[in-house]
């Protein structure tokens, strides 16, 4: 374990960029979802098409497949972003699939008198969706929503395909420097667990204090 | 309410024991090279002493070895016969040929990853896999050899003026391939060189041509392939900066086969059957054949290096 506790450095920062890379990919993964889940429940059959198109293609590839696409793809037509932003770009898509069909799930659950009382006070169907349906929708799929969180977490780690240094790429250039890959791997498990125990934590606190209780 | 913590508590738990089991497996996983070689044939209970692993392998009939799969000239497996084949096979070859000539040869695909776990856990008996001796792996398994000593050069795109040798790395992005020691060399070579690792070196060369870097660098046999496959579109700046010395990997510790396969090195080195498989192998691909490498008998284990100089 010397090897671990000797490049503790080397996990630090990989946690670091593991976090950001994790934080922003699931801010870009909300508001991709929220737009997925909109236009699947809209009145309006091409934007339900879109939105369904969207989810069965993303939701249907590979990660990995994802990534080396964007990775390599996307400069075959001229676009180059660096491999972070890549990065954020594939993994906020793809959880947005995931998202927007826990809130769809979480729209169905609102009752659909409330959205036809709301419908008959004269709100528009933007302002129902916004004001009465959406913050009763989010409630229900909290504990989904942060299950997802920590998929994410885990999932980051496929960047170390497109060279991010997060952890799984650092731990592995270690474990090569040092050839002991296995203490070096297990001391990368534990720096995940160090990231998705306690937000598993605060998920199950969040998901306690924002209950619809009935 | 107060089942939930026990409940995280137990699963905790189950996370903690399965590391610790984990972590246990780590040093006890001798292979099962000491079975009983009782009933030893005649002509190689002549050649080897029982309780070697030579007379094992001659006893069980075959060996299991450890080569590359996707590296031009060393160790490729061929699409239409799905053979592998290369320098490193043949090295293998020529070494279990002076253990018994009907000991048969399973090869196992060895990514750089893991050739070290698969020598410490027995899933093959030697590695010869363009397998850098360095320190950091002495510490953890045994080299043979070298066998071949490649240097680790730079490819640059062909109308590309700038980079002349390893300091004008400095400040460029560079591209090498995860689990070798390419990057650790460029790191200490050229440290303001931003080094990207990507898993295959035809990726890199890729990036290289999408302009995410200005450099490729690895051993100059592997580059040296892939400029051939390039069409003039790559070249090689020639201007080595590292030697990268092949051995044969095999488990800790055992001394005898160790010797056995640098006896035999020599062997083959002496006799021009090592020349002839290069010539076949890696003289197709374009090299010229060099003289045959001293072999290193070392006897105590250097000093393992514990932190690492790469970014």
């Amino acid at each position: 374990m010397d090897v671990v506790l000797d490049n503790l450095d080397v996990f630090t920062r990989g946690m670091r960029t593991t976090v950001w890379l994790t934080g922003l990919s699931f801010a870009l993964a909300l508001v991709v979802g929220t737009l997925v889940a909109v236009f699947r429940v809209s009145p309006v059959p091409p934007l339900r098409w879109v939105g369904t198109l969207y989810v069965e293609t993303v939701r249907n590839t590979p990660l990995t497949v994802l990534f080396v696409l964007f990775f390599f793809g996307l400069t075959k037509v001229g676009i180059l972003y660096s491999a972070f932003t890549t990065a954020v770009i594939v993994l906020g898509g793809y959880t947005g699939a995931f998202v927007g069909e826990m809130l769809r799930s979480g729209i169905n659950t609102v009752s659909r008198g409330q959205a036809e009382a709301a419908r008959a006070l004269g709100l528009t169907f933007p302002q129902v969706l916004r004001i009465v349906v959406l913050p009763q929708a989010l409630r229900t799929v909290v504990a989904p929503l942060g299950g997802l969180a920590i998929a994410l977490i885990k999932n980051s780690s496929i960047a170390s395909v497109v060279a991010v240094k997060e952890l799984s790429y650092l731990t592995g250039q270690l474990g090569n420097d040092t050839a002991r890959y296995v203490p070096v791997l297990l001391g990368a498990a534990a720096a995940y667990l160090v990231l998705t125990v306690p937000l598993g934590i605060a998920i199950e606190a969040l998901n306690r204090k924002v209950a619809i209780r009935r | 309410m107060t089942w939930k913590p026990t409940k995280k508590l137990f699963a905790l738990a189950m996370a903690v024991g399965l590391l610790a089991a984990a972590c246990g497996d780590d040093d006890d996983t001798t292979t099962d090279t000491t079975e009983a070689t009782e009933q030893t044939t005649e002509d190689t209970a002549a050649e080897f002493e029982a309780g070697t692993t030579m007379a094992d392998i001659a006893e069980a009939g075959t060996i299991t070895v450890g080569v590359k799969y996707d590296q031009p000239g060393f160790g490729l497996q061929n699409p239409t016969t799905s053979e592998v084949e290369g320098f490193d096979v043949e090295i293998a070859r020529l070494i279990v040929e002076a253990i018994g000539e009907d000991v048969e040869i399973e090869f196992v695909e060895s990514v750089s990853r893991n050739r070290e776990p698969f020598l410490q856990d027995g899933t093959v008996d030697l590695v010869i896999a363009t397998y850098t001796i360095n320190d950091a792996r002495k510490q953890v398994i045994d080299f043979a050899g070298p066998y071949f000593v490649a240097e680790q050069d730079i490819m640059v795109r062909a109308d590309d003026e700038t980079i002349e040798s390893v300091d004008d790395l400095n400040g460029k992005n560079v591209c090498t391939v995860t689990g070798s020691t390419s990057a650790t060399n460029v790191a200490a070579s050229a440290p303001q060189a931003s080094v990207t690792l990507l898993d295959t070196y035809s990726q890199c060369a890729e990036a290289m041509t999408d302009g995410r870097v200005e450099a490729v660098t690895t051993d100059n046999t592997i580059l040296a392939g892939l400029v051939q496959a390039s069409d003039g579109e790559y070249k090689l700046i020639e201007a080595p900066f590292s030697e990268e010395p092949y051995g044969i990997g095999l488990p800790k510790g055992d001394d005898d086969f160790r010797n056995f396969i640098n006896d035999r090195l020599e062997e083959i080195f002496e006799s021009g059957e090592w020349a002839e498989a290069f010539e076949s192998t890696l003289g197709a691909i374009g090299l010229d054949t060099p003289e045959p490498p001293e072999v290193d008998r070392y006897t105590e284990t250097p000093p393992a290096p514990t932190t690492t100089a790469a970014p």
